[in-house]
């Protein structure tokens, strides 16, 4: 084996006297894969950012960086910037933030380059731009603005200023978190390709097992700022000696028990539905043109069934979702609940809106900040003629809040007191708190961490079957879907491109689109022995 | 509490005092004139010394700070109530012909020189507190419509709206349950700003003549008599300016105070 | 760009049409009858009902509207009552003083608060901030007037630097712009004041975006960060603000313009509203107004070139 490249030893961060790392330790080889996983607050991010000499001003580190013998902790400010994008270069989550929309992506670009060696000719440096963004894969003129391109391009603007100048080691903080399934396949390619031709080393931060499973040469599983357990990535994955390594491998691929599907009749009707959105005048006088988010669907829900809805970001799943719920209006087609329209004339109908209720991707923005919980999720009672009061409201609010798995005394708590977690067991209740016959479930475990994912996913499982509950679950990520749904469908540009029972469009898919879908996911290796 | 917080209050509520107390009582008569006891400087018998009248300066601040502060305060009060309304009804259907008109409306009031119109208002309705107020107060309707407005929009798009809407609360529920508890920070923070320029206004607009008319005193008409003695007695210039200067400060540094306080992102309109 | 283009031009031409609209529905429209308005309760009939015939007042006032609007567009803009010369001659020796004025102003509120709000924002939270946002704190807080008679006491009474007011025209150019100066500097102070703070807290919102630590990654040290990165960014928000502090210093000065005795725009203005000429009342407002309209325009062509995710769409 190589000596190493990057050694970090004993390094431990400290901000305002609370402990952030706690004295990691770790090796990174020429022409290695290294991945640092754990959840969010586990400290992944900080150990990149202290490598990079980029940790807040407040932080206090102690330890050893050394990068080729130089101890990047101690280095002045100075010469970090020297190494900084020449040695090691970094790419982040967000590719629509990473880069500045005033300036073109080839001044982006060639900025790296201007800056370590400011005395190359322009049209030196825009031809090394050029180069860099080619091996990226990315072949578009200089002059694009970032505004121009799609999340999958940006991320290769923001690689190609990173490794522009073939730094020897390269940081990957989330790169393909934002992305879609089949454009984070691409970037995965393209990070691995990187590393095999250039020899570069590569260390890669993720909250997802499977992303890394395939790819990392080494794993270091991180957990409140301690690395508590690494090594090769097949003996990581077969042995999981240390209980949180094995909880977030269960919690990874983790299939609650779903009780097998009540047949008691037809639900929801989808009849050919059609929504438009008005997009802005092109001139004052011109005719507003329309762009059809959703084309011609139709589809039907059973009583106590488990629909999936799977599609990329654009597919239209938000709007069919909205139109569902009776908040956008549709252009054409019918949907009916029980035989009555959600809408008629253009006016949501009350009395079937009570029996479809949703539960939202952000634990943190779907409460009013300023209620109490029992306000918070009683807020669909007004949807009932005749809401139940005093005791009777009391009594609802206690079942609800015992039905997700908390306690009666929660009522009158605020939401900053509660988890991320915990946040989405009270949209839950607040769903539930009417009885609906049909919850929509829109990308409702998106945002939380493995092990809390897998305990609201067996939530869903026992509320569907202890109430009889039908759900539609809307999901961009194919491996929680398949756990928790009967039958599924396959949107794409508008359209619902396949559907059929779960088990059987994952294992034959028929449209080419699924298999795409299917193909670029990521999954964990099967569990030795079956956890 | 923030050294803003406690400096802006106490100021503010030290001229909200001394206005109050001018309704009781004031050192001396605000009309009763004392011709041989004209351009007295400061200290002595007079606190603050006298005009050239021989009025005490100290009392007929206590007694311009009630214009004023009256003044600014319903040009505030006409500025939330109308303009808060239209900002939010034009936020809870952005894009809509409602939104259009209103945000139009908005940009077209922005686009006449207050000032030119303050006084355009004045001239043709006759001066006085009241077309003051009016003048002040027509400005402040599209702050407040447009702060209201881009508020709420970054709101709608939040899920626990959307949650709202789910529960079936119609457009106008929602901005008054969800939507207004949740900027009601940000307007008492603008708030604070629009009285501070409602002062700096009035000053103006009585300084050229078109406030309130003599012979209640006010701060504006006070500096405007000193312009032509202030190389005799710098005092009678002096000091009612620096006493609009402090009533601004205390009102500028409690928003800012009441910002940070609140939350120091809040983004309020200055202008 | 061409898209764009169109729209910010319809809607100027849509809200100049508005504001001459409201224009004329105040002065004329408002008072009642203009031309007893004009001449005061003791006006004889008779000349009541020349000045009625001059003003045109029989025909329908959508006529009158158009017929004011029209003769703006080519330059008529009708003869002053009390000065019996034409308003666009009166306007244009004016505006000689106004418009210098505001430019004047708006330099020195520049100059002054550009390095102010970067110095500020560069130092977020130490000394030299703490310096700058305490005397933007004050300059806020001073009203303009007020200040010009400080000025006036300081540097033409007492050190008999600049002249205390009046205005020698423009024959002698060294000599205009010391009368311009003290004004100007007055105008200039509360406006350097809003413009600092502006900036400092646009920079400091752009130097927490995601792209600053990209830049940072790239091996850029704190400062080039911030000239490259920054400043461009944050100039898209203070635009709007020297667009919206233009049209007030070109009106603005109407105060100040008393205080220094300058014959300028915001003077007219005064004059003719004490002498109830309406006919210089309106013209000149619709200019003002017109000036205000224009430089939005500008300032959203500006935005247009700062920011490149305008120019389409």
């Amino acid at each position: 084996m190589t000596a190493p490249l990057l050694t970090i030893d004993a390094l431990s961060v400290t901000i305002h006297g609370k402990r952030i790392l706690d004295t990691i330790d770790l090796t990174i080889a020429p022409g290695e894969i290294v991945a640092l996983t754990g959840e969010s607050g586990s400290g992944k991010s900080m150990t990149a950012l202290a490598t990079m000499g980029l940790l807040p001003q407040v932080a206090q580190a102690t330890g050893q960086i050394s990068l080729d013998g130089t101890d990047l902790l101690t280095l002045p400010e100075r010469r970090l910037c020297a190494v900084r994008g020449n040695d090691i270069g970094m790419i982040f989550q967000e590719p629509m933030t990473a880069l500045n929309p005033v300036q073109t992506i080839g001044a982006q670009v060639a900025e790296t380059i201007l800056q370590h060696s400011p005395r190359t000719p322009r049209a030196m440096a825009r031809d090394k731009a050029r180069e860099a963004l080619h091996r990226c894969g990315l072949d578009l003129p200089l002059t694009r603005y970032p505004h121009e391109l799609s999340g999958g391009q940006r991320q290769r603007v923001v690689i190609a200023m990173a490794i522009a100048l073939r730094p020897r080691l390269l940081i990957a903080d989330e790169p393909t978190t934002a992305l879609d399934v089949t454009t984070q396949a691409q970037i995965l390619d393209l990070l691995q390709d990187l590393t095999r031709t250039e020899g570069m080393a590569l260390m890669m931060i993720t909250h997802d097992l499977a992303v890394v499973a395939n790819m990392a040469h080494r794993i270091a599983v991180m957990q409140t700022g301690r690395i508590v357990e690494s090594g090769p990535t097949a003996q990581v994955l077969s042995q999981r000696t240390h209980p949180y390594t094995r909880a977030l491998f269960e919690a990874s691929d983790h299939r609650p028990h779903l009780p097998p599907r009540p047949d008691n009749g037809p639900l929801l009707h989808a009849q050919g539905v059609t929504c438009t959105y008005p997009l802005p005048r092109p001139g004052p006088f011109a005719k507003r043109p329309s762009f059809t988010a959703v084309r011609d669907v139709s589809f039907h829900i059973g009583r106590g069934e488990r629909v999936g809805l799977v599609g990329e970001s654009g597919c239209g799943k938000s709007t069919l979702t909205r139109a569902l719920l009776g908040l956008t209006s549709i252009a054409e087609g019918t949907i009916t609940l029980g035989g009555k329209a959600v809408f008629t004339d253009h006016r949501p109908n009350l009395a079937v809106r009570r029996r479809i209720q949703v539960v939202f991707q952000d634990p943190y923005g779907s409460f009013n900040p300023r209620h109490r919980v029992a306000r918070l999720i009683t807020e669909p009672f007004h949807l009932l003629p005749d809401p139940p009061q005093g005791t009777a409201r009391d009594t609802a609010v206690a079942e609800a809040l015992t039905a997700v798995g908390l306690s009666p005394d929660d009522a009158h708590k605020h939401i900053h007191a509660f988890s991320g977690g915990q946040r989405q067991r009270l949209a839950i209740a607040r769903a539930l708190i009417i009885r609906p016959d049909l919850i929509v479930f829109d990308e409702a475990v998106s945002a939380l961490d493995v092990r809390v994912r897998a305990q609201i996913l067996d939530l869903m499982a026992d509320l569907s079957a202890s109430y009889g509950l039908a759900y539609l679950f809307i999901s961009h990520d194919l491996s929680v879907v398949r756990g928790v749904t009967d039958r599924i469908m396959v949107m794409r540009a508008g359209r619902i491109v396949e559907k059929g029972p779960t088990e059987q469009v994952f294992t034959a898919p028929r449209h080419a689109y699924t298999r795409t879908l299917l193909d670029a996911a990521p999954h964990l290796p099967a569990s030795p022995g079956g956890a | 509490m923030s050294r803003n917080l406690i400096l802006g209050g106490a100021l503010t509520a030290l001229f909200l005092g001394a206005a109050a107390l001018s309704f009781l009582w004031t050192p001396y008569d605000v009309t009763a004139l004392d011709i041989p006891a004209r351009l007295q400087p400061p200290g002595g018998a007079h606190l603050l010394g006298t005009d050239h009248f021989g009025r005490d300066i100290l009392s007929m601040l206590m007694v311009g700070a009630r214009t004023s502060i009256a003044v600014a305060l319903v040009a505030v009060g006409i500025g939330i109530t109308i303009g808060v309304p239209l900002g939010l009804a034009a936020a809870s259907r952005a894009g809509g012909w409602m939104d259009e008109l209103i945000s139009r409306s908005a940009d077209l009031i922005f686009a006449f020189p207050s000032l030119v119109i303050a006084i355009l208002i004045t001239a043709v309705f006759g001066p006085g507190a009241l077309n003051a107020i009016l003048a002040i107060g027509i400005f402040n309707i599209p702050v407040f419509a447009r702060l209201a407005r881009g508020a709420a929009l970054s709101l709608w798009t939040r899920e626990f709206i959307l949650a709202a809407r789910v529960a079936g609360k119609n457009r106008t529920r929602i901005s008054a349950e969800h939507i207004l508890p949740n900027i009601a920070n940000l307007l008492i923070v603008q708030c604070t700003i629009q009285f501070s320029l409602g002062i700096l206004a009035e000053a103006g607009l009585s300084y050229v003549g078109l406030g309130a008319q003599p012979p209640i005193p006010s701060w504006g008409r006070m500096l405007a008599d000193a312009q032509t003695l202030v190389s005799l007695a710098p005092h009678v210039a002096l000091i009612p300016g620096l006493t609009i200067v402090f009533m601004v400060l205390g009102l500028n540094l409690l928003g800012d105070g009441l910002r940070d306080h609140f939350d120091p992102r809040l983004r309020v309109l200055r202008t | 760009m061409l898209a764009y283009l169109t729209r910010r031009l319809t809607s100027l031409i849509l809200s100049l049409i508005a504001a001459s609209a409201v224009i004329f529905l105040v002065v004329e429209v408002a008072p009642g009858d203009p031309a007893s308005y004009m001449l005061g309760i003791n006006a004889q009939p008779e000349t009541v009902a020349a000045l009625r015939d001059e003003l045109g007042l029989d025909q329908p006032k959508i006529q009158r509207y158009l017929s004011w609007v029209g003769g703006m567009l080519t330059g008529d803009f009708g003869l002053s009552y009390t000065y019996r010369t034409p308003v666009a001659e009166m306007i244009a020796t004016r505006l000689w003083i106004s418009l210098p004025l505001a430019l004047y102003a708006l330099t020195l509120a520049i100059l002054l608060a550009f390095p102010a709000g970067l110095i500020a924002a560069a130092t977020r939270g130490r000394a030299p901030d703490f310096g700058v946002m305490a005397f933007s704190q004050l300059g806020v807080a001073i009203p303009n007037f007020w200040f010009a008679m400080l000025l006036v006491l300081g540097f033409a009474i007492t050190w008999r630097i600049f002249p205390s007011g009046g205005f020698p025209g423009w024959d002698n150019p060294l000599q205009a712009i010391r009368a311009l100066t003290l004004p100007a500097v007055a105008l200039a102070l509360p406006q350097a004041a809003i413009l600092a703070r502006v900036l400092r807290s646009s920079l400091i919102d752009t130097l927490g975006e995601d792209y600053i630590r990209t830049a940072r990654a790239k091996g850029l040290t704190r400062r080039q960060t911030l000239w490259r990165h920054g400043v461009r960014n944050a100039l898209i928000p203070v635009l709007t603000i020297i667009g919206l502090q233009f049209s007030f210093l070109i009106a603005g000065g109407i105060i100040i313009e008393q205080v220094f005795y300058l014959p300028g725009l915001g003077r007219l203005i005064f004059q003719s509203i004490s002498q109830r000429d309406l006919i210089v009342v309106e013209s000149a407002v619709m200019l003002l107004v017109f000036a205000v309209i224009l430089v939005n325009f500008l300032t959203d062509l500006a935005y247009a070139l700062t920011d490149p995710r305008l120019r389409k769409g």
